[in-house]
């Protein structure tokens, strides 16, 4: 019961905050905050209740929802799940904190951030793939208002290109399903959703093929892998910056989660022949997105494909297929989402100061806000895995996990780390750096007490975990061992 | 099957009549010679008495259906059946009227009393066009399903040139010809079914279609031509092409009337007809009905994109969900759960659909919005120039910033786009969902993915629509208001509810369903 308290929690907060008349800003930004603490507060009673070292599923609830069809409400978290339902509930306050000078009609906002946290909560522990896909899709519909209707001038191209793209993956997937669940009805003379009970089912290789492939569609487009990118940088770059914080730092887990949870133990024969196409998407994804990122004029870009870069090594080490690369991959995830998280909140106070983006309008920031540069130091040292900070274990632990599985996908992603290295660096150097030559840059001021609020947590996080991470790995590892052992086995 | 073969073996001149089980036909009749007299002879009665009739005799109709819910049985010698299909499409049918008298209620999108109101008459026509879509939904005899068709046709073409409106009287028009131009390609295909089986009856259609001494060519002829009857009727390609200029012609209430309650009753009887009856000849009907499922969903939605007007847009997108019903006839023959899946899709598409044009029906009463400041700042103008010949607000344009200044009634459009598109945990989508799972069971993978790419295609012009209302600022600085509109707002507050419960607890209803997969006569 806690793990869905937690789950609708924001979404009840969701409600209140729309009840509330418009012109009650405070008491709606107080409410929407308030809402996403109590979720966080329930997801860390989630953790401290959660048992290190169990494989399985804990906490679980499980009630009939459409016995018709089989379809059950069945929500639970194991140590894949854990950390994710954590970084959630972390950065949904800290985007709502982050939007509280925004103006911009404030009530519908932070009650679409709400329903946002909820739909990404759900795909996280949910069970029944019926429940899944459910919530993978109402992920869209906060998501095209967040972008589509508070979002830059390119706001409603970016919000179609971006909702269509991710409905088409979702369908396909949608199809698989339903296949899976014939399968199931055909063996066992019942329809089933149930996560376990399609898993122990009997899938002929070139079955799972197909299979493999309509999850494929709705993951490869989420996540998202290379060349299904393309509705990122827009979907990113126009979305208001405390959405584009939980667009790239929990929705691109929501793909990645996927893979993990559903397309490595279902389809496990049909996952192990397509690996190399999967590393070789994750390699290509990481060398040419760190390119591309690098010669981006508009910060807010540039962190965008320096995302799709990141995640590319958590592919990598999801699709090594051995314990280091998954663990790896859980453990980048949260750190992805914390660093990202945090290049774009630093992002949106500076446009918030500067009214612009373009990386050659700064200059010398250094000098006038000196606080701020340190913070964005040390996050940016974090995301080019500076060893200490929380990017360096997950960079470390998928790389390894690749070379393990095969060395020439190890090397080339090593080359895509120094890429990473050359172009967030560069970046650095010329915006925080140098002679302070605009005036407006000399006016630029430090941080706030409200953005030290929001920043101080996620700084503290990359350097204790980062530090520290054997708490996170050792939950993780249990479960990171059972998928592995179950995409080892051939199908059951 | 075992009832109506001791039915037609008593050797009776007549068949008996079977008052109970034509019962909520009788009411609705009834209730429309009734307010026909009322209209005849009180001209003053006011439209919220003539609504209350309608309603009662609604209420009395739902009762005796719910007085007949546990009857199975084969009525007048096998011309009424009485099994799943047909309680299921009394309960979707009768639902569909409860709207669309409030709708009318409300009057078709004009202020009242002016000249562009739709007369009182509408309400009994709109009783008998339902006693019509009910029989046809129970009908098993290829005679009655005849006269079932022609008393909702014959009511629907002189409701949707009901007002005086130029648009109106040209769409009513069209849809008189092409209507009894189908209506001919109906009764020649019954007559050459008769041809070839010597019986109109369907479980003796049924039995002669699987006799290998029959006339086939003859026998496949008929079908052919009984299925463009059907066809046309439930808007499929390539009879589709009156829908959007009657959709948008017609006033609202009218429309919205027609395109719930028409789809319900046709499709019912196809199932009937098709999975029931000719379930025998699969092999010779699937191919033809999924080839058109195909260019239904397709054409339907392509075509949908490339509308500027709201109401042409939801009738092109009724074509394509005419598409994905044709998905689950094409699987019910050979699979149950084809039958059940397609009468929920019906139901939920029912109320769907009629909140989107209440929706329109809501804005209309506005009048013409205000169409943004005059040329000459150099600007490019606020609002394209406005379409107000239809003396309705149905052009896109018009619902600039709509969702801002009417909340409600833009948080509703949203949640019937969405629906539309087939969004989870909306009624749609479980529509969807179990159309999906029939063509996937019955082996037709293929028409599912071609299903898919159409609903990709849709969310296109479901989402221009959001796009429109929320995202758009709104182009003028004023906006008319309307007086209060209790009936239209009672109407799309269930609409809302409904597709929205529907889709949080389908459980029942989809259990209602299932009952429905047997198919009697």
């Amino acid at each position: 019961m806690l793990l869905t308290a937690a789950l609708f929690a924001p979404l009840a907060g969701a409600v209140l905050v729309a009840a509330v008349p418009a012109s009650r800003v405070a008491l709606v930004r107080w409410l929407a905050l308030a809402a996403s603490l109590v979720a966080l507060a329930l997801a860390v009673a989630v953790a401290v209740r959660f048992r290190a070292g169990e494989a399985g599923f804990q906490l679980g609830v499980a009630a009939d929802w459409v016995p018709s069809f089989g379809v059950r409400y069945r929500v639970g978290v194991d140590g894949v799940s854990l950390p994710l339902v954590l970084l959630t509930t972390v950065l949904t306050p800290l985007a709502i904190a982050g939007s509280w000078r925004s103006a911009d009609r404030p009530r519908g906002y932070l009650a679409l951030l709400l329903v946002l946290e909820t739909a990404m909560l759900g795909v996280f522990v949910s069970l029944d793939l019926f429940l899944f896909y459910v919530f993978w899709e109402v992920v869209l519909v906060p998501a095209y208002f967040l972008i589509g209707s508070y979002g830059g001038p390119r706001r409603v191209y970016a919000a179609v290109k971006f909702f269509v793209y991710t409905l088409l993956g979702g369908l396909l997937m949608l199809v698989g399903i339903i296949g899976l669940v014939y399968l199931h009805q055909k063996a066992t003379g019942t329809p089933s959703f149930d996560y376990d009970a399609l898993r122990d089912l009997d899938k002929a290789p070139a079955t799972q093929r197909w299979l493999f492939a309509a999850f494929f569609a709705a993951f490869a487009i989420k996540t998202p892998l290379w060349p299904f990118h393309t509705w990122l940088p827009d979907a990113y770059t126009e979305a208001p910056t405390t959405t584009t914080v939980l667009l790239a730092g929990v929705m691109s887990k929501l793909g990645v989660y996927g893979f993990l949870r559903f397309s490595l133990p279902l389809f496990p024969d049909a996952a192990r022949d397509l690996q190399p196409l999967l590393l070789t998407l994750a390699v290509i994804g990481i060398l040419y997105c760190a390119l591309v990122a690098a010669v981006q004029r508009d910060f807010k870009t540039l962190v965008a494909y320096s995302s799709v870069s990141h995640l590319g090594f958590i592919v990598l080490g999801v699709f090594a297929l051995n314990v280091q690369g998954l663990q790896g991959g859980v453990f980048y995830m949260v750190a992805h989402g914390l660093l990202i998280g945090g290049l774009f909140f630093v992002t949106g106070m500076l446009e918030e100061r500067r009214g612009t983006r373009r990386i050659d309008e700064f200059g010398g920031l250094q000098r006038s806000a000196p606080r701020m540069a340190g913070i964005m130091l040390v996050i940016t040292l974090g995301a080019v895995a500076l060893p200490g900070l929380v990017g360096f274990v997950g960079e470390f632990l998928t790389l390894l996990g690749a070379f393990l599985a095969n060395r020439a996908y190890a090397v080339l992603a090593t080359a895509g780390v120094i890429l990473g290295a050359v172009y967030l660096l560069w970046a650095y150097q010329r915006m925080w750096h140098g002679k302070l030559e605009r005036d407006e840059n000399r006016a630029v001021g430090d941080l706030t007490g409200r953005e030290w609020a929001i920043l101080a947590p996620l700084v503290a996080a990359i350097v204790v975990l980062g530090l520290f991470p054997r708490p996170l790995l050792e939950r993780v590892e249990p479960s990171a061992q059972r998928v592995v052992e179950q995409t080892r086995q051939t199908s059951p | 099957m075992q009832l109506l073969a001791q039915a037609t073996a008593e050797p009776l001149p007549l068949p008996r009549i079977d008052w109970r089980a034509i019962a909520p036909e009788l009411a609705l009749a009834g209730a429309g010679v009734v307010l026909l007299m009322v209209v005849a002879f009180w001209p003053g009665a006011r439209r919220g008495l003539l609504a209350g009739l309608t309603l009662a005799g609604l209420a009395v109709a739902a009762g005796l259906t719910a007085w007949n819910w546990d009857l199975a049985r084969v009525a007048f010698e096998g011309a009424v059946s009485l099994d799943g299909i047909t309680r299921y499409a009394r309960l979707v049918l009768l639902a569909v009227g409860v709207l669309a008298t409030l709708m009318a209620a409300q009057g078709g999108g004009r202020p009242e009393g002016s000249e562009e109101e739709a007369p009182p008459e509408v309400f009994p026509l709109l009783l008998f066009a339902l006693t019509g879509m009910v029989m046809l939904a129970a009908a098993s005899d290829l005679l009655v399903v005849f006269i079932a068709l022609e008393i909702l046709s014959l009511s629907l073409y002189v409701m949707a040139g009901a007002t005086r409106r130029m648009a109106a009287q040209e769409a009513a028009m069209k849809y008189f010809l092409l209507g009894a131009f189908s209506s001919a390609f109906l009764l020649y295909g019954i007559a050459l079914c008769y041809g070839a089986t010597g019986t109109t009856n369907l479980l003796g259609i049924a039995r002669a279609s699987v006799d290998p001494t029959g006339d086939g060519t003859l026998l496949l002829a008929g079908i052919g031509l009984l299925a463009v009857g059907f066809l046309f009727k439930v808007a499929a390609v390539p009879f589709h092409m009156w829908t959007p200029d009657v959709y948008q012609g017609a006033p609202t209430p009218v429309t919205a009337f027609m395109a719930a309650g028409t789809k319900v009753a046709g499709f019912a009887v196809f199932l009937r007809v098709f999975a029931g009856a000719l379930g025998g000849m699969v092999v010779s009907w699937r191919p033809v009905i999924a080839t058109v499922a195909v260019v239904t969903m397709l054409v339907g939605a392509a075509l949908a994109v490339v509308q500027s007007d709201l109401k042409r847009m939801l009738a092109y997108s009724s074509i394509s969900h005419a598409g994905y019903l044709l998905v689950g006839l094409a699987a019910a023959a050979t699979v149950p759960a084809g039958i059940s899946a397609s009468m929920f899709y019906l139901l939920a598409y029912a109320f769907m659909v009629m909140g989107a044009f209440m929706v329109v029906q809501y804005a209309s009463r506005l009048g013409p919005p205000d169409p943004g400041p005059p040329e000459g700042s150099g600007e490019p103008q606020g609002g394209a120039p406005v379409d107000w010949e239809l003396g309705e607000r149905s052009n896109l344009d018009d619902y600039r910033g709509f969702a801002r200044r009417h909340p409600w009634a833009g948080a509703l459009l949203a949640l019937f786009m969405l629906a539309l598109t087939g969004i989870p945990p909306l009624s749609g989508f479980w529509a969807k969902y179990y159309v999906f799972l029939a063509g996937i069971e019955a082996g037709l993978t293929w028409l599912v993915v071609v299903a898919v790419i159409s609903s990709v295609i849709s969310a296109f012009f479901y989402l221009r629509v959001l796009v429109v209302a929320y995202l758009q600022e709104p182009a003028g600085e004023t906006e008319p208001t309307a007086g209060r509109a209790p009936a239209l707002g009672l109407a799309l507050g269930l609409a809302g509810v409904l597709t929205v419960v529907i889709g949080l607890a389908p459980e029942v209803l989809v259990s209602a369903a299932r009952t429905a997969e047997r198919i009697l006569g």
